[in-house]
């Protein structure tokens, strides 16, 4: 009965991160980290700058190794494929980078035919057509002969989004997909993210700063704090968390338990000139 | 002194996980042998180190051939063997000049674009796209620009020698009256094919291993920042020039042996 309830767990979420262990030199990044991402879901990231979301992204993807702990992507583990099964792995996963990363010397088009070009053996005339259904679904059809280089921010994110699902991966990771972009631009990506999720039946790991966007549009988000999760829950939840760290940073407040000075001497004593030392 | 012996040690440990990496690197890059289907990209790149690369050697190969025969010309003609002039141009470029100038000018020029393109492909995350795509950069990146170098730098040495030979002859025959018979008669008669011409490609292809070897790994293992580009492109140039000049050394000793 435990094990059908456990194997019943397993199918609901995508992904399981049990007990991750992670350190980029000296510094602890996590320290026995677990949380999963239900499959079908937007499930978002949240977090201090420095906390390691980006880098729990590169982890899922395996471009990263933990030190301990496991990773489980439909029930297979991150951690312990070998470069060939994680090149596989890959191919039904879709992620949009915080620059956008689009190939500079191919154009709009090329970009997003790119995976298609590598990973599958379809005719010219089925790419043509993939390619502009995906680049329409982003509304930059009209913009397939453009280079990288004459694109605005928005664009570049839109079109690297049009890649990111080229093969209609099953899970999709955003990192800071709202970053530097207008409000036309971010209400345009919000939407999108909303809408391809729905639409390609995938399960979206979304890793953002910008609070509102990201409860409109998010079914489950994580707080992760000290290598930790320190909050989970559904986006109306957060602010009523009992912890006041959480409740600082989802309500935006600049002094708390996170202070907003970094800590130094009385203000009077460095003005003074004698301050202790 | 505890400090200075760590220091040394944490030193020692970098340089011999890079030169680790660099090894997995190349090992994992020329093992992808470029597919037929690739080979649009290798000779694109053959086209960006080669062909591109072309104007600065023709150049250089000319103006040093030059120079080297107004130095041979006015030695010899003291001992009045101006007629060896040719022979001695075409030993020195074939042996020694050839490889090593043309892998200087490759790793300036080829070896340094080579390096801040890959470096700028990593810092602009568009490496970490690719794999995360399922395609391994170092079969799509690294390996047809490693192939390209080993491929284009041996048939650079080869332009540079023949167009330094005329350069030579220009200087020797038409400006400072050289017989051309005795030009091109001294060179027939005693350079080997293989002593002289072969052992001068061979080393070209070492050379060729050893820049673009040292240009992927650079660019490929670079601090993803607009300083690290920096500091890898020079890293790439200073290394490899030392690693050009240090092996043709010991290169030449191997080859041609038996000096005393």
């Amino acid at each position: 009965m435990a094990e059908a309830v456990a194997a019943s767990a397993a199918e609901d979420n995508l992904i399981e991160i049990r007990d991750l262990v992670f350190r980029r030199g000296e510094r602890l990044i996590f320290d026995g980290l677990s949380m999963t991402v239900p499959r079908g879901q937007i499930t978002a990231l949240m977090g201090p700058s420095g906390c390691g979301k980006t880098t729990l992204l590169r982890i899922i993807g395996g471009q990263l190794k933990p030190e301990a702990g496991q990773v489980l992507l439909r029930g297979e583990d991150v951690t312990r494929a070998s470069r060939g099964e994680l090149l596989e792995l890959r191919k039904d996963i879709g992620m949009l980078f915080q620059s956008s990363a689009l190939f500079t010397d191919m154009s709009v088009y090329e970009n997003v035919a790119f995976p298609l070009r590598e990973h599958t053996d379809l005719p010219e005339e089925a790419i043509r057509d993939l390619v502009l259904m995906k680049l329409n679904a982003v509304g930059l059809r009209g913009a397939r002969d453009l280079m990288p280089s004459q694109l605005s921010g928005g664009m570049a994110r839109r079109v690297a989004l049009a890649r990111a699902i080229a093969l209609d991966p099953c899970l999709l990771m955003y990192d800071e997909p709202f970053t530097g972009q207008d409000p036309i631009s971010m209400g345009v990506v919000v939407s999108l993210i909303r809408r391809l999720n729905a639409a390609l039946g995938a399960t979206s790991l979304l890793v953002s700063h910008d609070i509102h966007e990201t409860a409109g549009i998010s079914d489950k988000i994580y707080i992760l704090d000290g290598g930790k999760v320190v909050a989970g829950g559904q986006p109306a939840e957060l602010p009523e968390h009992p912890s006041s760290r959480v409740r600082q940073f989802v309500t935006g407040t600049p002094d708390g338990p996170v202070p907003f000075h970094y800590p130094a001497d009385q203000l009077a004593y460095d003005l003074l000139g004698d301050a202790p030392r | 002194m505890i400090d200075f012996v760590r220091s040394l040690g944490d030193r020692s440990l970098d340089r011999m996980a890079s030169l680790g990496r660099a090894t997995i690197m190349w090992a994992t890059a020329l093992w992808g042998l470029p597919k037929l289907s690739e080979l649009p990209l290798l000779v694109r790149q053959i086209y960006n180190v080669g062909v591109l690369s072309l104007v600065i050697i023709i150049l250089s190969a000319f103006s040093i051939g030059a120079v080297i025969a107004l130095q041979f010309y006015t030695q010899l003609s003291r001992f009045g063997a101006e007629d060896a002039v040719g022979l001695g141009l075409a030993l020195v470029l074939l042996r020694e000049l050839g490889p090593v100038v043309t892998g200087l000018l490759f790793a300036g020029r080829a070896g340094s674009a080579v390096t801040a393109e890959i470096g700028l492909m990593k810092t602009t995350e568009q490496l970490s796209s690719m794999e995360m795509m399922g395609v391994d950069p170092l079969r799509r990146i690294v390996a047809p620009r490693l192939w390209a170098g080993i491929i284009s730098m041996p048939l650079l040495t080869a332009m540079f020698n023949v167009v330094a030979i005329y350069g030579g002859m220009v200087v020797a025959v038409e400006w400072l009256g050289s017989d051309l018979g005795s030009f091109w008669s001294g060179m027939q008669d005693s350079v080997e094919l293989w002593n002289d011409v072969g052992k001068g490609m061979v080393k070209s292809v070492i050379f060729a291993i050893v820049v673009t070897w040292i240009a992927v790994f650079q660019g490929y293992d670079t601090e993803p920042t607009p300083e690290g580009i920096g500091l890898a492109t020079t890293r790439t140039v200073v290394m490899s020039s030392v690693m050009i000049l240090a092996l043709d050394f010991i290169l030449t000793l191997s080859m041609y042996g038996e000096f005393k």
